[in-house]
């Protein structure tokens, strides 16, 4: 279902190991995201599969968060549609977005520092659970928080804000879950955890579509890659295949390496 | 049976009114609350009905205080428009009642003015808010839609400014609002002195349940949420704008009761409650009591009116600078207002005993001295305050 840009990218069947074939529940068309001169986001053509863990990659300033963005309705495309799950998501409010299934973990952690980690949770909980106390137990539990409920959100590390967003995001139940950056500025151990909880879920169907950076983490969770460079797909496949083509090595890899 | 299931409803009662959105849930609290309420209840009695009916203003105002606090403490909405829905309700009282004349046009003027104050709350809200209004900028808009009013309102003094049989009146307003009443002719009650002291009492005790009732339901955590991180919210589905306008509404809809209640006690109504001074003592209020708290906002409104009328018989013009001088002292110490400074300090004091917490004291007092030396600017850096930080997120 991908339309690839660039001839040389693959069609890949989605997963060897399902060999279902799988519906596209994202995708979008020549999505165009201009900032005064400059060209975010260039005429992309996207899609992500139900039930896929796709990450996104690219150096900074390929418009990786443009598209986030475009996708959450934080910004309105300057040409272009996104079709999410059947639907136009053109006339959506963010927030009928969310409804519609999309959740989004931003890049900085966004979390209410003044209210205490369970009172945190509560806020998405209560719209999607009657009741919220098996809810919130499990999912206390699943980002391992449940020691901490009680405290303050303000008083949390880096990484446990991060966790706890990523759980707030999750008991909206989405469809499609976005994160921007799961893992920066997390130690080795935490990194390997939040792999865990993504895997987790991802195992029970949930879809993601995953910024990262750190090449290690994309390595052990993704399936598929996509590659952005000066907001055009560059490159789209396996992650193996990915790693070693000359001119993702070059624009991106070989930076960091 | 009924045995049974009367303490029972007590306990679904109690869960409405308690929750982590306010912060006296303990019985303790709920003791402290009911003996204040008795002293406040049995006040006409020790100091008389012209006292009473003097010191209603202040529970008048204290709706007031809790119309800001829901809208500024819970939802992070800064407004310096409730006098203006208060000033609005009680012009539109005063028109309609003169106009018909009577406890009959009375009575049809409350609901007339709750209205129309209401309404005009529904309709800035509705501008501010999905026209994409935020942060420090409305607080400006809410400012200036109130000295547009003051400006309209002060040269209202020619005879062609009428409403029916009602002369607006300019700079002096209009007098002749007569005490409160509801009923028709032969079957109605009128108030004053002590009546109107413990109308308004009541008034305003289920003015603060019914919103502790609230900011403990969904909907104040939705309101906390968006005070917090409105964006954040938003990406949970929440529909932020209707959520901002509901609640700014509903805050109108207060503060337009108070305003009612404001001209029939002063029996006249005039355009200095659309002022600049009169715009901000709300926030001094209820920065002082507590913005995160709907009782806080009450206390503080009490204590700086009773300071004001105190300074104001023995200091006269210096009354100002004297209340100035107290909200700076306890801005300093207690940042976050004196109920939750009180409840902070009884939190401190059972955990570490006396000793600590005087030495705790002085060591907080001092570093926020220093700091408050440092930034020559007010309270512009200071991350307790939502508004401030809203400012730095802008």
């Amino acid at each position: 279902m991908s339309t690839p840009q660039d001839p040389n990218v693959r069609e890949q069947p989605a997963v060897a190991a399902t060999g279902s074939n799988r519906e596209t529940i994202l995708s979008t068309k020549g999505l165009t995201k201009k900032f005064g001169g400059l060209t975010a986001v260039d005429n992309v053509d996207f899609s992500v599969d139900e039930g896929e863990l796709r990450c996104l990659i690219g150096p900074n300033g390929a418009g990786k968060s443009t598209l986030l963005e475009l996708i959450t309705g934080q910004l309105t495309p300057t040409d272009g549609e996104i079709y999410f799950d059947g639907t136009d998501l053109g006339e959506l409010e963010p927030h009928e977005r969310m409804d519609a299934g999309i959740s989004v973990k931003f890049q900085s952690p966004h979390i209410y520092e003044s209210l205490t980690v369970e009172q945190n949770l509560h806020v998405p909980l209560q719209r999607t659970s009657r009741d919220i106390e098996p809810v919130m137990e499990r999912t206390l539990d699943r980002i391992a928080l449940t020691e901490k409920a009680d405290e303050p959100a303000s008083d949390l590390s880096h990484g446990e804000k991060q966790r706890l967003e990523i759980g707030m995001a999750i008991t909206l139940d989405p469809k499609f879950m976005i994160l921007d950056e799961p893992v920066a500025g997390m130690s080795i151990d935490e990194t390997g955890d939040i792999a865990d909880l993504i895997q987790s879920l991802h195992d029970d169907g949930m879809t993601f579509l995953v910024v990262e950076h750190d090449m290690e983490f994309v390595r052990k969770i993704s399936e598929r890659v996509t590659v952005l460079s000066q907001g055009s797909i560059l490159e789209q496949g396996p992650i193996e295949e990915i790693e070693n083509d000359e001119q993702v090595r070059r624009i991106y890899l070989g930076e960091n390496a | 049976m009924t045995e049974l299931s009367l303490p029972s409803r007590f306990d679904g009662i109690a869960e409405k009114l308690n929750g982590p959105n306010t912060l006296g849930n303990s019985r303790a609290f709920w003791i402290a609350f009911a003996v204040g309420m008795f002293v406040m209840v049995a006040y006409p009695f020790a100091r008389g009905s012209y006292a009473a009916g003097q010191t209603s203003l202040f529970l008048v105002y204290g709706l007031l205080a809790l119309s800001l606090s829901l809208i500024w403490g819970y939802t992070g909405i800064l407004s310096f428009g409730q006098v203006a829905f208060f000033g609005i309700a009680g012009y539109t009282y005063a028109i309609v009642s003169l106009n018909l004349g009577g406890v009959f046009g009375q009575t049809v003027a409350l609901p007339i003015a709750i209205a129309v104050s209401t309404l005009s709350a529904f309709v800035l809200g509705y501008f501010m808010f999905y026209g994409g209004v935020q942060n420090v900028y409305v607080a400006i808009l809410t400012l200036v839609v109130t000295l547009v009013l003051e400006t309209f309102m002060a040269q209202t003094a020619g005879s062609e400014w009428a409403v029916g049989s009602v002369k607006l009146g300019g700079f002096n307003g209009i007098p002749g609002i007569r005490n409160f009443a509801l009923g028709v002719e032969g079957a109605s009650i009128s108030l004053s002195g002590s009546g109107f002291y413990w109308f308004v009492l009541a008034l305003l005790l289920g003015a603060y349940l019914g919103g502790r009732a609230l900011v403990n339901s969904k909907y104040g955590y939705a309101l906390v949420a968006i005070r917090e991180d409105a964006e954040r919210t938003a990406m949970f589905g929440y529909n932020v704008k209707r959520v901002k306008l509901a609640i700014f509404t509903f805050s109108g809809a207060l503060a337009g009761l108070s305003g009612v209640l404001y001209s029939t006690w002063g029996n006249y109504m005039d355009p200095s409650v659309f002022t600049i001074t009169f715009a901000t003592i709300p926030i001094v209020w209820v920065t002082l009591g507590g913005r995160e708290s709907l009782l806080g906002a009450i206390v503080g409104t009490i204590i700086i009116e009773r300071l004001r009328l105190w300074f104001s018989v023995n200091a006269s013009e210096f009354a100002i600078v004297f209340v100035g001088v107290i909200l700076m002292t306890v801005v300093l110490v207690l940042p976050r207002g004196i109920l939750p400074g009180i409840r902070q300090i009884y939190l401190f004091l059972n955990e570490n005993g006396p000793r600590a917490a005087v030495d705790h004291g002085q060591t907080v007092i001092k570093a926020r001295i220093r700091e408050a030396l440092q930034t020559v600017g007010i309270d512009a850096s200071d991350p307790d305050t939502p508004s401030s930080s809203e400012v730095v997120r802008e």
